[in-house]
């Protein structure tokens, strides 16, 4: 795994990014307007709105899954374009979207076989992933046979198996029970920490936000721009932290500040 | 697992077993006539005695379903595939498959006689393989668009172009589909080749058995025929769920895991 190397390196840059659907026609939407952001290499962003924010679009623009109408998205100084062909980063959606018909090892390995790793550096690396999110045992499981957790764990593992150095994650716990959903995020924290892999974490719950993130993105919906960038430091975070007075803070500010964008 | 696979091959071989047996006896009770329903051991002793017609009919008629099978899937998955490549063609096409597979289709064996032959096998085959074609097109091309799109998405991320997409994900996904359609089709086929031959063919075959013997009277002939029509449809729908069972070794889900 990679050391957190601390240099306060560029992860990804936007400048004044705009994004319309089905521009010049009846359903033209303005979905994000007049973006400006930044992401250190290392650090952990959250994106949070009301629905229709744009959150998802953006993290979108960053993985060039959509194209910017306006404006430039840089991943690691080059475009964003050149980033996903390099495959600079791993993605993480609510639908785990692992394939019903690999088991675990081999949806994890199914990156690595597209670049064309032998069966055996694949095999020892998913070996490392499993240990990674702690599912040895289930290796030879197929996705139907593991709960909703596990199968975001697997999914984790996946994005991750190639090493990128950004880790992008669309609602990823949204369909867990509460339990369960705090659970993966200390997971998602250790694993962070490990592996020093800079996150961007789409979300639409206050609490999460706040507990995960070293940024908080708030965005105001339609068109979505950004509102405010809220700084969390809650040093090392255990179960224990959702008790704090520092967390209950920071949920308090990130809660004002949506509420500020609900007021319009 | 043996048990399981006995508890659940028990109940229904019990009761195939009582229900031959109340039909045997109601039909020895009620002095039905046998040329209403005969007996089932009259059926089978008919099945024995017959034996060298009724194998070759079944022989003659299993083969143009098999091979109307065959064809049919083959030209079904085959459009399926073209159609997922071009978009406009499968928004085309795909309304008027759907609508033609509403119709009864073996209504077609008439026209099909003289479009190609009455006396010639093809266009018995002919009806199976337009029987089999519509519902393995119409659902594998389901199956190859229903692809979640974080799954697409996904593939993107990876830098992948459509034919990988198609390879890692639409094909596989759509084998659920088409192992339904086999399901629908194996078993029709059988029953598009006996009709067909209602209509014309050559006259060795299963549906000429059929209606020559209850044209002469000879009903456990005709029933005897309708078993042995009977075992190949099941034959048939067995061949499908075996190649389902082979293809697709994630199907066979073992437990639920909790968190």
């Amino acid at each position: 795994m990679r050391e957190n190397s601390g240099t306060l390196e560029e992860a990804v840059s936007i400048r004044a990014a705009d994004k319309v659907f089905n521009p010049d026609s009846d359903n033209e939407v303005q979905a994000l307007l007049g973006i400006d952001l930044d992401i250190k290499e290392g650090d952990f962003i959250s994106l949070i709105g009301p629905s229709g924010c744009g959150k998802s679009t953006l993290l979108r623009l960053i993985a060039d899954l959509l194209t910017p109408t306006a404006g430039e998205v840089e991943v690691f100084g080059k475009t964003a374009n050149e980033a996903r062909l390099d495959q600079d980063y791993g993605m993480v959606f609510q639908h785990s979207g692992l394939f019903d018909w690999r088991d675990v090892s081999a949806n994890i390995e199914l990156p690595l076989e597209l670049k064309g790793w032998s069966k055996v550096d694949r095999r020892k690396r998913s070996r490392e992933m499993l240990e990674l999110v702690r599912l040895e045992e289930f290796k030879d499981h197929y996705p139907r046979q593991l709960s909703g957790g596990m199968q975001q764990r697997v999914s984790i593992a996946r994005a991750l198996s190639f090493e990128p150095r950004l880790l992008l994650m669309d609602e990823p716990f949204g369909a867990l029970d509460e339990m369960t959903r705090e659970h993966m995020q200390v997971e998602l924290l250790r694993i962070w920490r490990e592996t020093g892999t800079t996150v961007v974490f789409v979300t639409h719950s206050i609490p999460e936000a706040a507990f995960l993130s070293s940024k908080v993105v708030v965005l105001s919906p339609r068109p979505g721009r950004i509102h405010s960038e809220i700084t969390v430091d809650l040093g090392d975070r255990t179960d224990e932290t959702r008790e704090d007075p520092e967390f209950f803070k920071a949920t308090t500010e990130v809660r004002e500040a949506l509420r500020a964008v609900e007021a319009g | 697992m043996k048990n399981n696979r006995l508890t659940a091959v028990l109940p229904p071989v019990l009761v195939g077993i009582t229900g031959l047996a109340l039909w045997e006896g109601a039909v020895t009770v009620f002095e039905i006539k046998e040329f209403l329903l005969p007996k089932p051991s009259s059926i089978w002793a008919r099945l024995i005695e017959e034996w060298g017609v009724l194998r070759h009919a079944t022989w003659e008629t299993g083969k143009i379903a098999i091979s109307g099978l065959l064809i049919g899937i083959l030209l079904g998955v085959l459009l399926a595939l073209i159609t997922n490549r071009f978009k406009v063609l499968n928004d085309g096409l795909t309304p008027f498959a759907i609508a033609i597979n509403a119709t009864p289709i073996v209504a077609l064996a008439p026209i099909f006689n003289v479009w190609f032959g009455l006396t010639g096998t093809f266009s018995n085959q002919a009806v199976v393989i337009a029987v089999v074609f519509f519902p393995v097109f119409i659902n594998t091309a389901k199956g190859l668009n229903e692809v979640h799109p974080n799954e697409i998405e996904l593939m993107h991320s990876y830098a992948s172009g459509d034919w990988t997409i198609l390879r890692e994900v639409r094909i596989p996904n759509a084998l659920p589909f088409f192992a339904n359609s086999l399901r629908l089709a194996a078993p029709l086929s059988v029953i598009a080749a006996i009709v067909a031959e209602y209509f014309g063919g050559p006259q060795d075959r299963i549906g000429n058995v059929i209606t020559s013997s209850a044209g002469f009277a000879k009903y456990d002939v005709a029933w005897a025929a309708i078993a042995m029509a009977s075992g190949l449809g099941l034959l048939l729908f067995g061949s499908a769920l075996v190649t389902e069972r082979l293809s697709m070794p994630w199907r066979i889900s073992g437990d639920i895991k909790d968190n």
